[in-house]
């Protein structure tokens, strides 16, 4: 019988480590799959191969698609919950205009400036989560109205110029290095750890499955569905937040420009990553491979001197693929 | 012999890790009702998909023989052109659109690519009069009633020319009289020719219609019973579908001693969330005692469910009054978690939609309402939750592979015990069971009722919540009748009788309206 089994299970910290690596690979095998295929496209290319594989353009890589995975972590989390952001662009905006006039305009000193930045991310996060909770207003209007607001103030609050800063302290969270590891990859995996903590681990992340899942029975077991969608769009907030001001340190300056779309592209490593738009199913793990496909491919792109313009088109392209590619593996284990 | 219409031979479908079908064989004829009967997960339902082309042929073995030909049918499409048509339990239509339109959906009616309204309505209309539906064929589907909406899907099989018709589970949602006149409605049809298959689980009218009556277990058939050779009565379906005699269908209860009153409800009233003059619950007097099973009677719209849910920390109505006392202390419950942290669980009637997440597997949705019993400073201890799942999954006997299973893919009655073992693990000392066995077979249905005496022999209170007259008389010591809201007729175990109940309904309808 298949439930005397279930109960010798043994558990050690090895086999353990083991069984979540094979599950992991399991779930997410077809975009892994074509991760490696990218990767190794590029490395044995000959246009690509002398520089892909070099440390500096694996860091490279990683501080570029950084700031996208902080949004990406938010983003998966509020398309759990069945819903979406589409604030985190304009966000990024505001945070960074803010906390760069913090340092250049009002002479504060560099912990705060940053710690405003983020706090920007916080309110305009909580609001959302706020409107979101308290109404039945769908997400995408209450995000996509957010989305003007913020974009907005920072344009009035820059005259639509950017706030420049130049002290060398100001480029470490965005440009410096820990040891060998430039730092917004350091903050990458602490916020990795954070949200996989958040989601895998605690009660709040098994609410928001529950919330995404079917609503209706989570409010039915107990669980403040309103609380769990406050929390979330807040934690959205954060993130976008903190990649405001690690672009805006990386740039030298806050600029209102700065991540136009950016949303767009933290949705497409979430959806890549095996996210389900429909709300209840999703795992960090997944977006994190979604975002290296897009970081990969940004990168092997320009190295490969493909003009701009037509980045685009190959980037769509790859999203669709590899969403398809999921698709056709999903429907075959449901026959 | 009449000539045979249809006939499935041998057929086999595996689904990874199940068979689901094992060499069922099925033979119809022209012009009869045929009953398909069998517990929840017997393979009933994969059995006509195979028959309508949702599992395309070649992923089953066996053949499908229709009108003396081999058929092997990709789609849905491909049996529908030959007059097969299927009618899922669960209804698909489109509630923005208009009868007519749902009608003909996917069979539009005009020319190439236009459409002809006048045609289709005018056709909807003759059709509708066909089943017996007084209702325009202009008006909206969401602004009528689920019975009337069943008629629809009937009117629409019509419009496709349908010659052999499946109903799947087709009066599980419907109320009494709804349903004798879809009965009837197959029985005219059958004067008029047309052959119909009908899934239920409801065994009085499946002995009421049906001519033959095909009995599936565990994915093989098992027999044909002829209703002009051989006797049918319930218990020999029955019989058939349990595999074994089942004498009494309701477990006896140790003879057991009643606690104090647990819980007491005074003068409760409540209004319509909506339309806040309408009073849906009327000075409603109730208690339950300690190791009781209290039941509550009435036909559906008495206002069951919206009684127990505003109990259950008002998560229905407003303008709620009244008294409710747990444990003889008066409790003011204002949400969900309240109602839970105060030993209340209500075991919804809607498992699919306010009870089960279903794309989530069991354990997880055993541990959702007590989600603090596995966890830690927040943080959920999955060995422990793991662990649950599979102590609940064995008490209550729930057939699954494992408990990593997601709940969407069990059948009804086992996804009404991962229901029950949520709100076990809630620890309550009152539970209110709304509807505990709806559209569940009558094995799992044994297994629940043996579940809830369990539950008043260790000295908890039950509210059982039931349309099913045979089931609250076996199994409630009490039993509230409710109608128009109001509280009409408290009997004991030992004066109630259907009679006694339907009369207290009937003398009490005509003071309320």
């Amino acid at each position: 019988m298949a439930s005397g089994k279930e109960n010798e299970k043994q558990v050690t910290a090895g086999s353990r480590f083991v069984k979540a690596a094979k599950i992991y690979g399991k779930e997410n095998l077809g975009i892994i799959l074509a991760l490696l295929v990218l990767c190794i496209f590029l490395a044995v290319n000959p246009l690509t191969s002398s520089s892909f594989l070099t440390q500096k353009n694996v860091f490279n890589v990683l501080r570029q698609i950084s700031t996208n995975l902080y949004l990406a972590c938010g983003m998966t989390m509020v398309i759990i919950l069945g819903g979406i952001d589409l604030s985190v662009g304009s966000i990024i905006a505001l945070s960074g205009c803010v906390a760069a006039g913090c340092v250049s305009r009002y002479g504060l000193p560099l912990p705060v400036a940053l710690l405003c930045g983020v706090l920007i991310g916080l309110i305009v996060g909580m609001f959302n989560g706020w409107v979101i909770a308290k109404t039945t207003i769908p997400p995408f209007i209450v995000t996509l109205a957010t989305m003007n607001i913020a974009k907005g103030l920072a344009y009035v609050y820059t005259g639509g110029s950017p706030v420049r800063v130049v002290t060398k302290e100001w480029q470490f969270v965005g440009a410096g290095y820990i040891g060998p590891v430039p730092t917004p990859v350091c903050i990458l995996a602490l916020v990795l750890i954070i949200t996989a903590i958040i989601m895998n681990k605690t009660k709040l992340g098994r609410h928001m499955y529950a919330v995404g899942g079917n609503a209706q029975a989570a409010e039915f077991s107990g669980i403040s569905v309103a609380r769990v969608k406050f929390l979330v769009h807040t934690y959205s907030g954060i993130m976008a937040g903190l990649a405001g001001i690690v672009l805006a340190s990386r740039m030298y300056s806050g600029q209102p420009t700065a991540g136009d779309g950016a949303e767009m592209d933290a949705i497409a490593a979430v959806v890549v990553g095996g996210t389900s738009m429909a709300g209840g199913s999703g795992k960090i793990g997944g977006t994190i491979i979604g975002g290296l496909i897009i970081g990969v491919l940004n990168n092997g792109l320009n190295l490969m001197n493909v003009n701009s313009f037509w980045q685009y088109v190959v980037k769509g392209c790859v999203i669709l693929l590899a969403v398809y590619l999921d698709y056709i593996r999903n429907k075959k284990s449901k026959l | 012999m009449a000539k045979i219409l249809l006939e499935m031979k041998n057929i086999t479908k595996t689904f990874p890790g199940v068979k689901a079908l094992d060499n069922v064989n099925l033979k119809v004829e022209e012009g009869e009702i045929h009953a398909l009967v069998g517990e929840n997960g017997a393979g009933k339902s994969t059995l006509m998909n195979v028959l309508s082309g949702i599992y395309p042929y070649g992923s089953y073995e066996g053949d499908i023989i229709y009108d003396g030909e081999v058929c092997k049918f990709n789609k849905i499409k491909d049996s529908e052109e030959k007059g097969i048509v299927i009618i899922h339990q669960e209804l698909a239509l489109i509630p923005y659109m208009t009868i007519g339109e749902n009608m003909f959906l996917g069979n539009e009616r005009g020319p190439k690519f236009a459409l002809d309204w006048n045609e289709t309505y005018g056709k909807a209309d003759e059709l509708l009069k066909t089943v017996g539906l007084k209702e325009s064929s202009r008006t909206l589907v969401k602004d009528i009633g689920v019975g009337k909406q069943q008629l629809v899907e009937i009117a629409k099989a019509l419009a496709k020319k349908v010659r052999l018709l499946i109903l799947d589970e087709p009066t599980s949602s419907l109320n009494e009289s709804d349903s004798q006149a879809l009965l009837d409605l197959l029985l005219q049809f059958k004067k008029e020719g047309m052959t119909s298959i009908i899934i239920s689980h409801k065994l009085n009218e499946v002995s009421y219609v049906a001519d033959k009556i095909t009995v599936i277990r565990d994915g093989s058939t098992i027999e044909t019973l002829d209703k002009k050779t051989d006797e049918i009565t319930e218990d020999r379906i029955i019989k058939g579908m349990v595999g074994r005699d089942l004498t009494d269908r309701f477990p006896k209860r140790e003879s057991q001693k009643l606690g104090e009153v647990l819980m007491e409800v005074k003068n409760w009233t409540v209004y319509h969330p909506l339309y806040t003059e309408r009073k849906v619950v009327d000075n409603v007097n109730l208690n339950v005692r300690r190791g009781e099973v209290v039941g509550i009677s009435g036909l559906m719209g008495a206002g069951r469910t919206e009684l127990a849910m505003s109990i259950f920390g008002r998560s229905y109505g407003s303008n709620i009054s009244g008294q409710l006392l747990i444990g003889g202390k008066e409790v003011h419950l204002h949400n969900v978690r309240e109602a839970i942290k105060n030993k209340l669980a209500y075991v919804t009637e809607d498992r699919k939609g306010n009870g089960l997440i279903l794309s989530n597997p069991i354990k997880i949705n055993t541990t959702m309402a007590n989600l603090d019993a596995v966890s830690s400073h927040t943080v959920i201890d999955k060995d422990k939750e793991y662990g649950v799942a599979v102590e609940y999954k064995e008490k209550l006997k729930t057939k699954c592979p494992t408990v990593e299973q997601n709940v969407g893919n069990l059948s009804g009655g086992n996804q009404q015990k991962v229901l029950l073992a949520k709100w076990m693990f809630a620890d309550p000392d009152i539970l209110i069971l709304d509807e505990p066995t709806r559209g569940i077979d009558v094995g799992a249905k044994y297994e629940i009722y043996c579940i809830i005496n369990q539950l008043v022999s260790e000295g908890k209170s039950v509210i059982m919540i039931s349309s099913e007259l045979p089931e609250v008389l076996g199994m409630c010591d009490r039993i509230y009748v409710m109608n128009e809201g109001q509280i009409v007729g408290e009997l004991d175990r030992s004066e109630a009788t259907q009679e006694v109940i339907m009369s207290y309904i009937l003398k009490s309808s005509g003071k309320g309206a």
